[in-house]
């Protein structure tokens, strides 16, 4: 007369948030930064970020059936998704398609997998992969356009398609009339050439603080990262670490020698520094776990990309700053486990 | 479903201050409230079953009375089969921890005493005394304390002692050995815990609005008999008529001592290491008790018992649980004799609704599944709790733990879940210990927020009995390491003893024959001189 049940695990709820939810609505967060730098740089931005997630999808159902693992959830988790479009926001628009594949064998076959995959991956797969793709194509990775110069040239969808599966300028418009320098590029080689960060930035392609259309982006970022604070699916130690210490350290050098070193705005909103400090250096796989070692993470990367910006061999810095403090994380971790409650 | 917003503002501070003189702070408990770390803001679902009073349950046709109801071991059955037994009598036994006993829920015949499904976490089957009610529930001889005010508190004592009073809120700890370390050790307040934190349990709450008067003798009564000075009884914000009704009942009782303290409802503030958190911003120590703070913390549903045994001489019998959730038709608290098959409970809640799926005994955080509801009510069934798949919605797969930090966010023991987890997997067992494994409460928290799916509290169970095994392990190793040394040291010392021996034997023949060659030299000697002179 008893009425057997089936048992299952406490708590007897149902869950309240998936991986593939978090990966999700990462993305989410990540649209208005993606539709402002297509409204700059035009239809490339989206067919990099197209062929970077139909890469990363492919190779990662071929490692899964490699190494005998399940395909729908680790496939619908979509953190290879995430991956794949940071990894495309940080190429050149036109960059021919085998970057993105390049970047994708990188990041998802050595980065996560031969590490254990999903949760095991020691560094960002994302850097890792521009890392790699940066200083193997050098020429190639630095080819970038200046805002809304594309569309002047008359790049619509088809040329652009053209562009990258071609791998050469479509039409007649050669590669010198395309790639222009970044304001890192222009700071970096100006300060290097010794005329003052007031001349450097005199020039309209600065915009009103940090370059033309680059600032925008870099607030959208920043307003998606927001979302994802309020949303608590970031923790808020990492960006706010990171841009503290970018700020920090920036006044520090422009009130010393404003003639020197641009001004900290500019550090914060030019470059990698908004999308890294809310998208990229949050990840939690790769990134410190407690909340003071998430503190520690963060300021050593703003610190890190400052120090290669300045210093460096590279205008920018964010990447090798994450991939280094990757490295240090497990560490971190170690020194900075918090009280347990009861003991002293 | 939100999550807490802990304010951590000053809570290092007082961590600092507590350090200085944590006894002081723990007098002025309750006089203002403090923060604990994590928690859940979880939907309540309290009112489903909090509409109509709490009804008394018919008896069933039998009661499968299991001998384990307490924490510890099985007690064992002082009855035969065919045995009468009045309400009230003792059936059981244990004598482990000094602290009483089991007692018959009504009168009637001992029909059986059979391993059956015991409503334990274990999930096993246990010895049970099945009793036949004869329909006239009859108590046995009562024997009240006549006035509780002028009685001797170590007679209150072992009243608590033999009346089979366990904690009510789910950790069935014996009160008696509880009341009896409160007592030896000397605490100042006693906690009376109403903050039934966990959702869709109610028993307590309706417990408080319609015998308010109960629970405030009991406290009286269990001041008196660990010589506490005050009480404190805490109950959530959210309880509307509750405050109102305790008070009253405080104001009637004429007691000075005893203040109703409302906190925020943040699940799992009724912990008891929380709650105290909460009321004096101390942290029971790791592996100590709060008694180590001057406190003692007891369910109001406890005090209740304890009120009843010392003024009425009733033991222990009967309970209120509340049967609710989605699953059944109509949810409600219900006062059931121990040993009252689930399936009785939940036809008295008109029976399971068709989307039934999981039979849960306690709350959804820490409630466990029963596969069946012949499954009998114990002293620690607070709730049975029916969900349908629409509550209990299957999670997918276990997905690789991605390191978000949700579960140390929440997590009331400020551990970290997720290195745990990491450190159990790779039976890493000293950093497992390290970690603090062993203060996991297993509030569920964690499990809860994982995005993942990892079932933590789980592993962590199974992290604690390993670390228990090995400790147990080290422990015979250390014995027989030591035993083996004593051997040892044993046998060497006879061996050195008997070598001594044999060496003074030897010393003493050498002695001996020294002796005698002298002696023969010297009467040698003599001849010899004698020989000469003559």
């Amino acid at each position: 007369m008893s009425r057997q049940f089936a048992t299952g695990g406490a708590p007897h709820f149902p869950p309240r948030n998936t991986v593939g939810g978090v990966m999700r609505e990462v993305l989410y967060a990540l649209v208005p930064g993606i539709a402002a730098y297509a409204w700059y740089f035009g239809p490339g931005v989206l067919i990099q970020i197209l062929l970077a997630s139909v890469f990363a999808i492919t190779l990662e159902a071929l490692v899964l059936k490699a190494r005998g693992k399940p395909l729908a959830p680790f496939l619908g988790d979509g953190s290879a998704v995430v991956t794949a479009v940071l990894f495309a926001l940080c190429i050149p628009p036109l960059a021919p398609w085998w970057i993105a594949l390049t970047g994708m064998v990188f990041a998802i076959v050595f980065a996560k997998h031969l590490y254990g995959g999903l949760g095991n991956n020691l560094f960002n797969p994302a850097m890792v992969a521009y890392v790699v793709v940066l200083i193997s194509f050098p020429q190639v990775m630095t080819a970038w356009p200046a805002p809304e110069q594309l569309t002047a040239l008359g790049f619509g969808l088809q040329e652009t398609l053209l562009t990258i599966l071609g791998g050469q300028p479509a039409g007649s418009v050669g590669w010198d009339a395309i790639s222009g320098a970044t304001v890192l590029d222009a700071v970096r080689t100006g300060t290097d050439a010794g005329q003052t960060i007031q001349v450097i930035t005199r020039s309209p392609a600065f915009g009103a603080v940090a370059g033309h259309g680059w600032e925008w982006i870099a607030l959208w970022y920043a307003a998606g990262g927001l979302w994802l604070l309020w949303r608590r699916l970031i923790a808020w130690q990492v960006p706010v670490a990171l841009i503290g210490t970018v700020l920090l350290f920036s006044s520090a050098g422009w009130l010393l020698d404003p003639a020197g070193y641009p001004s900290p705005l500019f550090d914060v909103l030019a470059g990698a520094v908004l999308l890294g400090a809310f998208f990229i250096a949050t990840d939690p796989v790769s990134g410190c776990t407690s909340d003071r070692g998430r503190l520690v993470f963060g300021a050593g990367v703003g610190l890190l990309t400052l120090v290669i910006r300045r210093w460096g061999g590279y205008p920018d810095g964010l990447a090798f700053a994450v991939l280094l403090m990757n490295m240090a994380a497990p560490l971190i971790d170690r020194f900075t486990r918090p009280r347990i409650f009861g003991h002293d | 479903m939100e999550l807490a917003q802990p304010g951590r503002g000053g809570q290092r501070l007082m961590t600092v201050l507590q350090r200085k003189n944590p006894t002081e702070r723990a007098l002025l408990a309750g006089n203002r409230l403090y923060d604990f770390h994590g928690g859940l803001r979880l939907r309540h679902n309290k009112k489903i079953s909090c509409e109509t009073p709490v009804e008394r349950a018919p008896l069933p046709p039998r009661l499968f009375v299991p001998m384990l109801q307490h924490s510890g071991r099985e007690a064992e059955p002082t009855v035969r089969e065919g045995q009468q037994v009045m309400k009230g009598e003792q059936i059981g036994c244990f004598s482990h921890l000094g602290s009483g006993c089991i007692h018959a829920p009504t009168s009637g015949t001992v029909s059986a005493i059979v391993k059956h499904p015991i409503s334990h976490p274990s999930g096993q089957d246990g010895l049970c005394v099945v009793i036949r009610p004869d329909g006239l529930d009859q108590w046995k001889q009562l024997d009240p304390v006549g006035d509780w005010q002028s009685a001797d508190p170590e007679d209150l004592r072992r009243r608590i002692r033999s009346s089979g009073i366990v904690g009510l809120g789910g950790a069935v700890f014996p009160t008696g050995f509880k009341v009896e370390d409160a007592n030896r050790r000397g605490i100042h307040t006693l906690i009376l815990n109403g903050s039934e934190c966990e959702p869709y349990i109610s028993c307590d709450e309706m417990l408080m609005r319609e015998q308010p008067d109960s629970i405030v003798l009991g406290a009286q009564i269990l001041q008196r008999a660990v010589g506490a000075r005050r009480t404190i009884i805490a109950i959530e914000d959210q309880m509307g008529a509750v405050n109102q009704a305790l008070e009253d009942a405080v104001a009637r009782s004429a007691a000075e001592d005893i203040d109703v303290v409302k906190v925020t409802t943040i699940y799992p503030e009724g912990g008891e290491k929380q709650l105290i958190q909460v009321l004096t911003g101390l942290e029971v120590p790791s592996g100590g008790r709060p008694t180590d703070l001057g406190l003692l913390c007891q369910n109001v549903a406890t005090a209740t018992a304890v009120a009843r045994a010392v003024t009425e001489g009733k033991p222990l019998v009967e309970r209120i649980v509340t049967v609710t959730g989605n699953g059944v038709h109509r949810p409600r608290n219900l006062l059931a004799a121990i040993g009252t098959p689930i399936s009785d409970l939940v036809a008295r809640a008109g029976g399971y609704t068709p989307g039934a799926a999981r039979l849960v005994l306690g709350g959804p955080m820490m409630g466990f599944p029963l596969a069946t509801d012949a499954n009998p009510v114990t002293k620690a069934a607070n709730c049975v709790l029916v969900l349908t798949r629409d509550d209990i919605r299957d999670p997918g797969p276990e997905m690789p733990c991605i390191r978000c930090g949700e579960c140390a966010r929440v997590c009331p023991a400020q551990l970290l879940p997720q290195e745990l987890n990491r450190t159990i997997r790779a039976e890493a067992w000293e950093e497992t210990r390290d970690g603090g494994l062993r203060d996991c409460i297993e509030c569920g928290c964690c499990d809860f927020v994982c995005p993942s799916h990892i079932p933590l509290v789980e592993w962590f169970r199974f992290g604690k009995s390993r670390l228990r095994d090995l400790d147990a392990e080290k422990r015979r190793s250390d014995l027989a390491r030591e035993r083996f040394e004593a051997r040892s040291a044993r046998l060497e010392r006879i061996k050195r003893e008997r070598k001594d021996r044999i060496a003074a034997k030897k010393r003493a023949l050498r002695d001996e024959r020294d002796r005698r060659d002298r002696i023969a030299a010297a009467v040698e000697r003599v001849r010899k001189r004698r020989e000469g002179t003559e």
